[in-house]
């Protein structure tokens, strides 16, 4: 028997193996005659300890059948704008062969005794869902053909569906799923790891244009957001934490704040240590938001010192220099003799590329509704993780888990933001302690400056290559954050970073510095940083060799090293790039962009870049032109994606893919945050005539700099579908970079660009 | 002091500072939260609304000053999103998260009353102060222009499934 595998991915989130996990189908009578299939899984250890009596099985999906033929499918997922609350009732609907327009879609509440993996992170929900959610729908298609098969006498073999309806050709006999579900009900379920599911040439709904559940929601400014929600006798809540991270309050004129208008309460919250828990500040309470930021201008307070208001962005900077000047701390991987390799190279490069903490501003500041009624907490949030959110206010609070009810609310926007759940802690707290319902709701000052940030970063390369333009040797020194062994939260490096098994050749290694600082994962963490350095270097080698870019890569791609050393576990082998993968976008992108057949005037230029995340293989081209001023304009986009056989929607996978790159765009133009004396600078949008952030302000990329054209394509291959939220992005700033060389002439290697010279001549 | 503010055609009276923002009236004392406050600095547009048909950010402006105008939300743009902006907001398929899109349907919808066929130029100048963090600029050129097909009388196609060709 299999043993369930279960791992985390880069951003925290509980990954299972579908291949591995098994599910099971419960199958119950609805009364007035419907019908609900409910799919549970439990690991495997706890099936055997349990034998057959086990108590709340998780379900992995939810799907009522009414007499009317509507099909209603719970989503289980939050949802932050990736598409998931479309993307997975497809799968179900898909196989048990339904017309969408038949289908309901309604948002689960988080509840771990019902649903397993509420999560929203990693770009995980594709492949974890891909099978089960398939034979859950695949499953009930079975249990209404028996049915019928009853009903009428006639073997299942000559039975078909079609848009939720079974047919008996032979006897054109026909009944509804809605007329069938009864008697489904009293059939015994399928086991559903073995159900048959379609041939995918037989697809009716996955791979169609589908549009976002809920949309006349969105158009007509329904109340569907955190921010919206609403009990009675609510109050609002402002928190006001320290601007140097963790400082605890020393003094406050509360009495004054409370004798403010509208003010109801103002008090200390110690709050711990812990970045990702709850931080010291002062809580004001009112019956009016407004009227409590009001109250917050009078507010002061008296910091204690903190060890973290030593640090800055200029200390961090200088303190890299050192590191990068001294011998590594730590080898990440070694392969070969580098040193030897690039004392013998015909030619050698070497480079130094860094990228800016950056922030991950939501357009919807955090917030958390929060109501106790006597040991009891309810809770609305768009949290990114409900389950470990409820267990840190379980666990500071000190209450149970199955005492925190958590519904969960349309996020405007993660971006990995909401992996963390500090708003929901602070809301908890100051909901308990005020003993009135609380709508807490953040500042944009107070999501700028309290941010768990995409960390900083330093890079030393070396390379060498060999008469032939082969790349023979390859040296990074990553100079990070965090303490001895440990790297900062998404401050890390893997010794699988590509031109890793590729180059004989290759030392990666890493020094780090303490960091006061909250760091967390974005939007492809670690990939959206590393890929601008990395590519982008390697982009200067194959310009040593005298090659050019694709092809560079491409003929490394070929040539694999044979591995040496321990051998790799099943899962790190299943976690590798595959280089005919990546020679399969990277073809392709040549192809639909014309690279190197085009003739660019000066000023255009055309880059290039791949890179692998999150299980998916993105191969983007820019064409770019720098005006004679130094002003950067992208013409346009080509981006082909490989995330396995199937785009399962593919109008939410191209959004995906265009807001990927887009957001990619705006990191490279003008994203910065930098921290004094231990706070961060930067506290509120850039006005929209700024192009850059800049001391006091952070950039989105606005629609003027958005290109008039991001081509999306798909490179179907025989894998599995993989997810999509995450690896459009890391490629593009590299391939930005290379675009913006071949118009000018200069390579920038420092983000964001509008820290780079780019006027010419 | 009572303030009688005409929102969505109806008149409506509330008893609010006079310089509480007309943002949070809307949303936190008449509770139409389809009004969306992003920054409170004019920077992000999420607050937009029509004031005597005009886009304005509410997050800055006193209510004092918006007594006796003609404001418009998105409730009001069409309860049931039948206006041509929210038409072809649906048809394309434009939200991500959605959190901006009230305010990028007032800009659009303004900018519409004005120029009824608008170019991507023109269309980036009216809607360049509202920030869509998901960046879904693409597909909001795209329903401006769409937008404008269906004001000038082009027949309305709905939310679709269509089979992509490979």
């Amino acid at each position: 028997m299999t043993k369930p595998t279960r791992h985390h991915d880069d951003n925290g989130v509980a990954v299972e193996s579908a291949v591995s996990r098994r599910d099971f189908l419960k199958v119950t009578a609805l009364a007035g005659g419907g019908l609900l299939l409910a799919s549970y899984a439990e690991p495997l250890e706890a099936i055997e300890r349990l034998g057959s009596a086990v108590a709340d099985p998780a379900l992995s999906a939810y799907v009522r059948i009414t007499p009317d033929n509507v099909i209603t499918i719970t989503a289980k997922n939050p949802e932050i704008g990736q598409g998931v609350k479309t993307m997975l009732p497809m799968l179900i609907a898909e196989e048990l062969d339904v017309d969408w327009t038949q289908v309901r879609v309604t948002q689960g509440d988080f509840d771990p005794t019902k649903y397993q993996a509420q999560a929203a992170g990693g770009s995980t929900a594709t492949p974890t869902n891909w099978l089960p959610m398939r034979r859950v729908g695949a499953a009930g298609r079975q249990m209404l053909m028996a049915a019928a098969a009853q009903q009428w006498s006639v073997p299942v073999s000559e039975l078909t569906t079609e848009k939720g309806v079974v047919h008996h050709r032979a006897s054109k006999r026909q009944a509804t799923y809605g007329a069938l579900a009864a008697t489904a009900a009293t059939m015994t379920a399928p086991a559903l790891d073995t159900v048959p599911l379609k041939d995918p040439k037989q697809f009716r709904l996955i791979g169609t244009r589908v549009t976002t559940v809920g949309i006349t929601d969105i158009t007509t400014g329904k109340p569907i957001f955190g921010i919206d929600v609403t009990v009675p006798n609510m109050h609002y809540a402002s928190f006001v934490k320290a601007p140097v991270y963790g400082a605890k309050v020393a003094s406050a004129n509360l009495d004054a704040v409370k004798a403010l208008p509208g003010i109801t309460h103002a008090f200390v919250v110690d709050g711990g240590t812990q970045l990702q828990g709850l931080m010291p500040g002062v809580a004001i309470i009112g019956k009016n938001w407004w009227l409590v930021q009001q109250a917050r201008k009078q507010l002061a307070v008296q910091w204690a010192e903190h060890p973290t208001s030593q640090q800055s962005s200029a200390g961090f900077a200088a303190k890299a220099k050192e590191l990068l000047a001294q011998p590594a701390q730590r080898t990440i991987r070694s392969d070969g003799n580098v040193d030897d390799a690039i004392k013998t190279a015909t030619k050698t490069i070497t480079a130094d590329y860094s990228y800016p903490f950056i922030a991950h501003a939501p357009l919807e500041p955090q917030n958390t509704t929060a109501q106790w009624s006597g040991d009891r907490l309810e809770m609305w949030s768009g949290t990114q993780l409900p389950q470990p959110g409820r267990a840190l206010v379980a666990s500071t609070l000190g209450i149970k888990e199955d005492q925190i009810t958590m519904h969960m609310v349309r996020a405007g926007g993660g971006f990995g933001r909401r992996l963390n759940n500090d708003y929901l802690v602070e809301a908890a707290w100051i909901a308990r302690e005020a003993k009135v319902p609380v709508k807490l709701l953040w500042t944009r000052e107070d999501d700028m400056q309290h941010d768990f940030y995409r960390p900083g970063g330093f890079h030393r390369f070396q390379a060498g290559v060999d008469a032939n333009g082969t790349l023979v040797a390859f040296r990074n020194h990553f100079v990070s954050f965090g303490e001895g062994d440990r790297f900062a939260p998404s401050a890390d490096i893997g010794p699988g970073e590509y031109p890793a098994r590729f180059v004989p050749n290759l030392k990666i290694e890493s020094s780090v510095m303490p960091l006061g600082v909250p760091t967390g994962a974005l939007r492809a963490p670690r990939s959206n940083a590393l890929s601008f350095a990395f590519q982008g270097f390697i982009d200067e080698c194959a310009e040593a060799a005298g090659k050019d870019p694709i092809q560079f890569r491409i003929d490394m791609l070929k040539k694999e090293i044979p591995p040496t050393g321990a051998p790799l576990t099943p899962q790190q082998q299943a976690g590798l790039m595959d280089a005919q993968r990546v020679i399969g976008i990277l073809e392709m992108a040549r192809d639909v962009s014309g690279w190197g057949k085009t003739k660019l005037p000066k000023g255009t230029g055309m880059g290039v870049a791949f890179y692998f995340s999150h299980r998916g293989y993105f191969a983007e081209v820019v064409k770019a032109t720098v005006s004679r001023t130094g002003e950067v304009r992208v013409d346009k986009v080509w981006a082909v994606g490989d995330v396995g056989s199937d785009i399962i929607n593919p109008n939410h996978a191209e959004q995906q893919v265009q807001g990927a790159v887009l957001d990619a765009m705006g990191q490279a133009y003008g994203q910065e945050i930098t921290f004094t004396g231990g706070k961060a600078d930067q506290s509120n949008f850039a006005p929209a005539n700024l192009t850059a952030g800049n001391a006091s302000t952070f950039s989105l990329l606005r629609i003027r700099q958005a290109p008039p054209e991001i081509e999306v394509h798909w490179k179907k291959t025989t894998f599995s579908p993989t997810g999509i939220g995450e690896p459009a992005m890391p490629p593009l700033i590299p391939a930005l970079m290379g675009a913006i060389y071949q118009a000018t002439g200069k390579r920038v290697r420092t983000l964001p660009l509008s820290k780079t010279d780019l006027r010419w001549s | 002091m009572p303030i009688t503010l005409k929102i969505n055609g109806a008149s409506r009276t509330i008893d609010v500072p006079p310089d509480m923002p007309l943002l949070w009236v809307l949303r936190d004392e008449l509770d139409l939260k389809g009004t969306k406050y992003g920054c409170g600095a004019s920077r992000c547009g999420a607050c937009t609304v029509h004031v005597n048909g005009v886009a304005q950010r509410t997050c800055q402006l006193p209510v004092s000053r918006a007594a006796g105008a003609d404001i418009t939300t998105i409730e009001g743009l069409s309860p049931d999103g039948g206006s041509a902006v929210q038409q072809a907001w649906a048809e394309l398929d434009v939200p991500q998260c959605g959190y901006c899109q009230s305010g990028q349907m007032m800009a659009a919808a303004a900018l519409l009353a004005k120029t009824a066929k608008p170019t991507d130029a023109e269309i980036d100048t009216a809607l360049n102060a509202n920030l869509c963090r998901c960046a879904t600029y693409l597909r909001i050129r795209a329903a401006v222009h769409r937008a404008a097909e269906i004001k000038a009388g082009a027949p309305v196609g709905g939310a679709s499934s269509k089979r992509e060709e490979d």
